[in-house]
Order: C-alpha cells, then sequence, then structure tokens
C-alpha cells in the first residue's frame, strides 16, 4: 500500500493553457529545489569525497578533526538521537491526540497548547542550548551528556511533531468519527486501531522532519551534549555530535574544511539509513494494523 | 456478564487515556514557559537596572563599548523580521508549485524520490548552509554589485529560504496528500480541468496544512542561527536596500553569548526574551486570525 | 462486537510493547545515577573555542600516562571558561585574552601558549603592508577606498570582530581604538569566518589568529597575511616579541583546584606539550 497519489488524479483531464502553465511553473519549482541541492551536495562530494574510507566512519578522532575519523562520533549522534526521539515521538502525538479527538478546537485550553507549541517551534536553537545546559545539566544533574542534550532536542523537535500530527488528524475524512462512534468503538479503541493508523503518512512525515532537524542541530548541542571526542560508554557521557564536529571544522580548525565535507557526507548516509528505517518500520505496522493476523 | 465487565473497563481505559494525553499535552504547551521563565531569570539583572527601555529607544547596539554604551534592538527585530519574511515570501511560492506537481502532474517514482531529497535537505547542517552560503551566494551577490560587502539581507533571506523550503514543501504535499479522494474524483466528474481542480479544489482544501507548514518554516527561520550568521553581514542597522547587511536577533546571541561579561549576558537573555515574545505576537495574531475564519465558515 | 474491539485496544497496547520495553528502559538510565567506577578521577574544562582544540589533544596525551585520570573538555567560549571555573561547574576555564582586573580578583590565570593577531587580504589585493595610522583610517572609514592605501580603484570592505572576541579587544588596544568608533561593513565570530568572508569578496580586510591564517594560506586559500608596521606577521615574530600584536592562551583556576587538576595544569605549562602547542600553530610559552 502506497501513499503516493493514485492515476486517477493524474490523468485528470489534461486541458488548456491553464493546466501546462501549472504544470511548467510545477516543475521548473521542483527542478530549482532539486537543482540548489545538487549545486551543495555536489560541493561537499568533490571536496570532502577523496577523504571517505572505511576506516573514516571507524577510526577516532585525531588532531583535532584534521585526521582520524568520526567512528565516536557517529555512535554519539544515533545515541543523542534516541534520547531525543523516545519522549518525543509520545508527547508530540499525544499532545496532537488531545487537541484534535479530547477537547473541542478553539477552547481556551486547546489555543494555549497550541499557541505554546507554536512559540516553542520560534526559540532560537541556541537559547534551548543555553536553556539545556541550565535545566539538564545542572539543574537536573544529567552533566554535559548525550541524555541532556537529547532532552533538549526533543524540546526542539516537539513543535514538528505536533504540527504534522494535528494536520494528519485533522485532514481525516469527516465521517470517521461518527463511523467509529456508531460502531460502538470506544474513544481509545477508535483512536488506536482508526485514527492513529489512518494518520501515520502525516506522523512519518513529521518524525523525519525531526530526525533532519534533531541530527543537523548544532547551537544546542554545543552547550549539553558537549565537545568530548570519546567513544560512548554509556548515555551519561560526554559526546560530541557529527554537526558539532562539521561547525568546529569548518569554522574553528584551519584547514579543518575538507574534513568537514566529508563528515557532512557521512550525516546525510546517516540520516538516509535512519529515514528509510522509519519510512520501513511505519509501513510494516500499517500492514500489520490491517491485517492483524498476518 | 463479561461484556458489561468489559465495557466498564474499556471505560476506565478511556479515561486513564485520555488522562494521559492531556499531561502529553500539557507538558509539550508548557515546556515554552520553562524556556521563557528561564530567559526571564536570566535577563533579570539588565530589567532591574532599567535597561529594558533603552532597548527600544537607543538606536545602535554597542553593549561593550566603555565610551557610549548603547543598547538599541529595533534594528536586530527589524533585520529578523526581514530576513524570515523574505525567506518565507521566496521559499512559499516555490515550495506549495513543487508539491502540487510532485501531487498531480509527476509519476509516483519522481514523487517518493524527491519527499526523500527534501527530508535528507533537512537534515543538512545549518553550517553547511551558511558556509555554502558564503562561499556560493555571497561572491554572485558581490559581482552583481560590486559596491556591496556581499553578506547581506538577500544572501541571508536566499540561505534561509533553502533551508525552510522542505518544510513548506513537505508539509504541503502532506496536505495535499489528505484531501480526500472523493471530493478530486468528484470536481473531475464535474468536467473541471486538473489546473481548475488543484485550483479550485486541492488548494483550498489543504489551506489549513499549508498555513501551518509556512507558520512551522516561518518560527523555524526566526529562531536560526548558524547559518544566518555566517551569510547577513551582522551590522545592526535598518536597511536601504536588499543589498545591506543586516543582524538578525540570534546572530547578536550566537556571536556574543560565548564571549559576554556577566551584565553583557543578561542583555543578551533579554535580546532572546524579547525575540520570543516577538513571535509570541505574530503567533498569536495567525492563531486569532484562524480562529476567526473558523468561525467564519463553521456559521456559514 | 464491542466487546470485541475493546479487547481489540488491550491486544493493540500490547503489539507496540517493545516501544514500552524501550520507554521503560530509557526512564530507568534515567533514574540510575551516573557513577563512574571508582578511582577515576574526572576533570572538566570549559571555555574558549580557539584553545580547546589544543587543551583536547594535551589532555589525550596526559590520560595515556595516567589511566586513572578522564578529563572532559567542553567548548563555547571564553567567558564560558571563566563562569564556569568560577560557579565550580567546571575545574578549570579556558580564555584566550589575559583577564580583566575584576577577573583577576577571584581566578588565576596560566599562560600555556602565545598567539599574534595579523590583518588579512586577498591574495589579489595588491596591498601588502598597511601601517597603523592606514589600519585606522580603513577601520574608522576615512579611507573608503583601496587606491588611498596604494591598492586598486576598489571600495575597502571592512570585516571587524564580535563584541566580546578577545582577537577584536586585542586589535583594536594596538590601534587605540573603541569598538563605538569602529564602522564595520561585516562583523563576524570565528577566525574561519573572516578567512573565508575574504576568499568570497576579495575587497575584504579583516584580522584573524595568526597561525590559523598562515596555515590556511599555506594550504591554497587565497589569503596573504598582511606585514604591520615593517614587521611580517609569523610565529618567529610573535616568538621573539617583535610583533606588536599579540594575546595570551590562558588556562584559569579558582581557589578550589582538586589537585588532579593542579597537576594537569602543570602538564599544561610544561614544555611537554610545546610540540601540540606548535602543531596547533600557537607559540609555545618559554
Amino acid at each position: 500500500m502506497s501513499f503516493s497519489a493514485d492515476s486517477s488524479t493524474r490523468t485528470a483531464t489534461r486541458s488548456g493553457w491553464a493546466d501546462r502553465a501549472f504544470g511548467f511553473a510545477g516543475g521548473a519549482a521542483a527542478f530549482l529545489t532539486a537543482g540548489l541541492f545538487g549545486w551543495i551536495v555536489w560541493d561537499l562530494i568533490r571536496l570532502g569525497w577523496p577523504h571517505l574510507s572505511w576506516s573514516f566512519f571507524t577510526g577516532e578522532v585525531e588532531d583535532a578533526g584534521r585526521q582520524g575519523g568520526v567512528g565516536p562520533l557517529l555512535i554519539s549522534s544515533v545515541l543523542i538521537l534516541v534520547c531525543c526521539l523516545v519522549p518525543a515521538v509520545p508527547l508530540g502525538v499525544g499532545c496532537a491526540l488531545w487537541l484534535s479527538e479530547c477537547v473541542r478546537r478553539g477552547s481556551l485550553t486547546a489555543r494555549l497548547v497550541t499557541g505554546g507549541v507554536d512559540l516553542l517551534a520560534s526559540v532560537p536553537s541556541i537559547v534551548f542550548g543555553l536553556f539545556g545546559m541550565v535545566f539538564f545539566c545542572q539543574k537536573l544533574g544529567m552533566g554535559f551528556s548525550i541524555l541532556s542534550g537529547g532532552l533538549t532536542l526533543a524540546g526542539m523537535i516537539l513543535p514538528i511533531l505536533v504540527r504534522t500530527t494535528l494536520t494528519a488528524l485533522e485532514s481525516l475524512p469527516a465521517d470517521l468519527r461518527p463511523a467509529a462512534a456508531a460502531l460502538g468503538l470506544t474513544r481509545t479503541t477508535s483512536i488506536v486501531r482508526i485514527l492513529l493508523p489512518a494518520a501515520m503518512p502525516g506522523i512519518v512525515v513529521g518524525v523525519t522532519l525531526g530526525i533532519g532537524r534533531a541530527l543537523s542541530e548544532t547551537a544546542a548541542l554545543l552547550f549539553t551534549s558537549g565537545y568530548s571526542v570519546r567513544w560512548p560508554e554509556s548515555i551519561h557521557d560526554s559526546g560530541r555530535a557529527l554537526s558539532v564536529h562539521i561547525y568546529d571544522l569548518a569554522l574553528n580548525v584551519a584547514n579543518g574544511g575538507p574534513m568537514a565535507s566529508s563528515t557532512a557526507l557521512v550525516l546525510l548516509a546517516l540520516i538516509l539509513i535512519i529515514n528509510a528505517a522509519a519510512v520501513m518500520l511505519s509501513e510494516r505496522w500499517m500492514r500489520r494494523r490491517y491485517h492483524p493476523e498476518a | 456478564m463479561t461484556s458489561s465487565k468489559s465495557t466498564t473497563l474499556s471505560r476506565s481505559l478511556d479515561r486513564v487515556f485520555r488522562g494521559v494525553l492531556g499531561l502529553l499535552a500539557a507538558v509539550s504547551g508548557g515546556m515554552v514557559l520553562l524556556i521563557v521563565s528561564y530567559l526571564v531569570t536570566g535577563a533579570w539583572p539588565a530589567i532591574e537596572a532599567g535597561r529594558l527601555a533603552a532597548f527600544f529607544t537607543d538606536e545602535r547596539w554597542q553593549p561593550g563599548s566603555a565610551r557610549d554604551p548603547q543598547f538599541g534592538v529595533v534594528s536586530m527585530l527589524v533585520g529578523s523580521l526581514l530576513v524570515t519574511l523574505l525567506a518565507v515570501g521566496l521559499a512559499t511560492p516555490v515550495g506549495v508549485a513543487s508539491a502540487v506537481f510532485h501531487r498531480f502532474y509527476a509519476p509516483p517514482v519522481l514523487e517518493r524520490w524527491n519527499r526523500r531529497m527534501l527530508e535528507l535537505l533537512i537534515g543538512v547542517p545549518a553550517v553547511v548552509f551558511g558556509f555554502w552560503g558564503l562561499m556560493t551566494v555571497v561572491p554572485l551577490i558581490v559581482r552583481l554589485a560590486p559596491e556591496t560587502p556581499g553578506q547581506s539581507l538577500l544572501a541571508g533571506g536566499i540561505v534561509l529560504a533553502l533551508m525552510i523550503l522542505p518544510i513548506v514543501t513537505l508539509t504541503t504535499q502532506a496536505a495535499l496528500q489528505a484531501v480526500p479522494r472523493a471530493q478530486l474524483l468528484a470536481a473531475a466528474g464535474l468536467g473541471l480541468g486538473r489546473a481548475r481542480t488543484i485550483w479550485a479544489v486541492a488548494l483550498p482544501a489543504a489551506r489549513g496544512g499549508i498555513g501551518a507548514g509556512v507558520l512551522l518554516s516561518l518560527a523555524r527561520a526566526i529562531g536560526e542561527t548558524m547559518a544566518v550568521v555566517l551569510v547577513c553581514g551582522n551590522i545592526p542597522q535598518i536597511p536601504d536596500s536588499l543589498f545591506d547587511p543586516i543582524r538578525p536577533v540570534t546572530s547578536t546571541i550566537a556571536l556574543e553569548m560565548g564571549y559576554a561579561t556577566a551584565s553583557h549576558k543578561a542583555l543578551l537573555f533579554c535580546a532572546g526574551l524579547v525575540l520570543v515574545l516577538f513571535t509570541a505576537v505574530f503567533v498569536g495574531w495567525h492563531s486569532f486570525r484562524r480562529q476567526m475564519a473558523d468561525t467564519g465558515t463553521g456559521g456559514a | 462486537m464491542g466487546n470485541d474491539f475493546s479487547m481489540n485496544s488491550v491486544f493493540s497496547f500490547a503489539v507496540s510493547r517493545k516501544y514500552w520495553v524501550l520507554l521503560g528502559g530509557f526512564s530507568l538510565s534515567l533514574a540510575s545515577c551516573s557513577k563512574r567506577e571508582a578511582g577515576v578521577e574526572t576533570i572538566t574544562l570549559t571555555g574558549s573555542s580557539t584553545v580547546a582544540p589544543l587543551v583536547a589533544d594535551a589532555a589525550k596525551r596526559y590520560e595515556e600516562s595516567h589511566p586513572a585520570v578522564r578529563i572532559e573538555v567542553q567548548s563555547g567560549g571564553s567567558s564560558r571558561g571563566l563562569a564556569d571555573a568560577g560557579s565550580g561547574v567546571a575545574d578549570l576555564g579556558m580564555v584566550s585574552r589575559a583577564l580583566t582586573l575584576e577577573e583577576a580578583k577571584t581566578l588565576k590565570a596560566h599562560r600555556i601558549a602565545a598567539d599574534g593577531v595579523c590583518v588579512i587580504l586577498h591574495k589579489d589585493n595588491p596591498v601588502a603592508e598597511l601601517n597603523r595610522q592606514q589600519l585606522i583610517d580603513i577601520y574608522t572609514k576615512k579611507a573608503v577606498n583601496w587606491s588611498t592605501v596604494g591598492g586598486a580603484d576598489a571600495p575597502i570592505v571592512v570585516a571587524n570582530k564580535a563584541e566580546g572576541r578577545s582577537t577584536l579587544e586585542v586589535f583594536l588596544h594596538f590601534l587605540g581604538l573603541d569598538n563605538a568608533d569602529v564602522k564595520a561593513d561585516v562583523v563576524v565570530g570565528e577566525n574561519l569566518h573572516v578567512i573565508n568572508s575574504v576568499v568570497s569578496n576579495p575587497n575584504t580586510v579583516g584580522y584573524v589568529s595568526i597561525g590559523t591564517a598562515a596555515s590556511e594560506a599555506k594550504n591554497g586559500t587565497p589569503i596573504k597575511l598582511v606585514i604591520t608596521e615593517g614587521i611580517t606577521p609569523s610565529m618567529e615574530t610573535v616568538a621573539d616579541g617583535t610583533f606588536p600584536i599579540t594575546r595570551p592562551l590562558n588556562v584559569v583556576e579558582d581557589a578550589q583546584t582538586s589537585a588532579a587538576a593542579a597537576a594537569f595544569l602543570q602538564f599544561l605549562t610544561s614544555p611537554a606539550i610545546h610540540d601540540l602547542v606548535e602543531k596547533h600553530y600557537f607559540v609555545p610559552v618559554p
């Protein structure tokens, strides 16, 4: 089962100049996006590819990053992401479910929560970092750690998750809920069995957006998960994320430029793998929802 | 017997479930309060010293000057606003058009690949965008206008637009996807062409989702730090043209926070607070308008 | 039928038990205290992003000979180093400038290396030398065209460092200017941001750490180090004291430094790291 558009809408009557103009403008926009993206990635490949090797993925950082690899940072980045998603996904999806299913839209509480979440989206990442340092590292005593960094990021990607899930829930066919109620389903059942699976494509978009945002964040992590290039032994260790390493190499380490590009390529590869895994998992989950016996 | 028991069970389950969701929502909505209170605490020394007024009356920003310290933040707020609006203005039409193309014109394979690409694009660190902007966009601007520094409002707007483009496109795509097929088929059945269907049916139906995406990208743009600091030029001034350098509030925090002494630090917290409140007004206005629109259509 | 579905909803909770296991494990690890194994002492340093890479390398070397010591180096800026060392968040702070009188009351600075600050131009800019007065004119916009200081007919784009950076303080001190007098076209933060600003617009003038500029120039970045007051900027002229614009790279401690931290501090100020200092393009302290 694919979420992409069905052929019936694509082959709708092709008529006149308006249709052609629409297609042309859209195609140009899509081409522009792809072109600019290709340009950026090509620059990264041109500078970074020569330094890529297997040992770059597994080796330790040497000479401030001018030599060696990014092995420990790769592990740190993944751990930070896990610490971020584990609290953020239930928070975000739960909040969106509450907003769309449990309160009247437009009520004061709903408006306050939506406003709070929207506002959260606009907090500068560096403010998140400073907040995370004071709140998680110092007040809650977690120190400079992967855990502190992940939790800080969880707050950062929360608005993305809430907004995308909410959009998905709100755009479900209006007759879905009365239909579920008419079948005698409880609220819980209707949410877990009907609404959540139906909104899954939107939620997956939100999660992949969140993953990208979390893995690319620099400012918030510099102050929370820190700068250490050691192999992390637990989530209580400080661990430098790939993005922080890229920042350090690009702006702080003389002649770090090429290695910054290589590290960026590694980061892109990591995101590709994680996103693919997220999509696969969600598709498997959907299949199980619709055919529970299988 | 078993039936009534399970009904009671499911009722209480319902209540627990609702409670859990409410709790999650409270945490999500309340987190911003935690951050604002943290900002207020950090900014308190400056507020107490009565610097807040100077924030809006002083013309320049030179907190470290021994001879003539000034704390004007207005030009930076204007800078944040301009660069954000420019970015959203550039990214929204491109993003929406590209989403429409992939939903209604392109073959499904292309759409899938495009989505993978955009998800990847979101994961490119801001510093990579900033660096690319500095080394690629800025020289182009210098060639276009040789008398200018190159790092400018325009450079910042272009780089930011590129950064939020995936958000606009993906959320629009998701919103278009969610338009009920029946509506599209009905439009086709009425003999509307594809362009008319898109314009008169699909886009209006997806308006809410597109709006949410634009709002999200707007918030993202106004809070963005590491990319704008590399390409905006960071001169706190109200620009006369697109080629003038500007300094967004976030740039100031990023540039100075790591090096500020105690009283200067409080000022930076103050600037952060002002930015968040400024955005609050923005967001509040938007949700107010949305509310109005909702009640409007609800009544009709 | 309703019965069937509500049982299903209970079932569907169980389906996602993998998730709950993950969440449970997560909260457990949250609750567990992060106690390190006994006998390993941790020293934390925070501060200047200029000093951090050097100290991180030195720490690696120190840990090899002291297996019972674990050194955490965190970047984030000189003032973070001062604040953290004073508040006890860190054992030691890294600061890339001399302390003010106020700061010196509570903290003690130990110089681990010296660094020079030099003016840089694009390689294609014909100007090779600028004296102090010319720099003052440029940075106060009395000179706005390169032709007035012996260059081509092109506007001068002035790159200044952001408020609070130690290179800014050192440079303005040399020129005898207050930052309010400086009229910049571009304000930048990190050294490499200055260098790349010059690369991306050849009319730009900026100033950076000599070590960074020299090594970037050596590796083909199209910039050049400008002769100032007749002295060529280099590690040698900084070391022998003839180059006029220099700054110390410090590690600071407060009154309550642990024995382990004091021992590491001793190591940092010893000749044992001189080769590392040079590798990071700084000048060792004799």
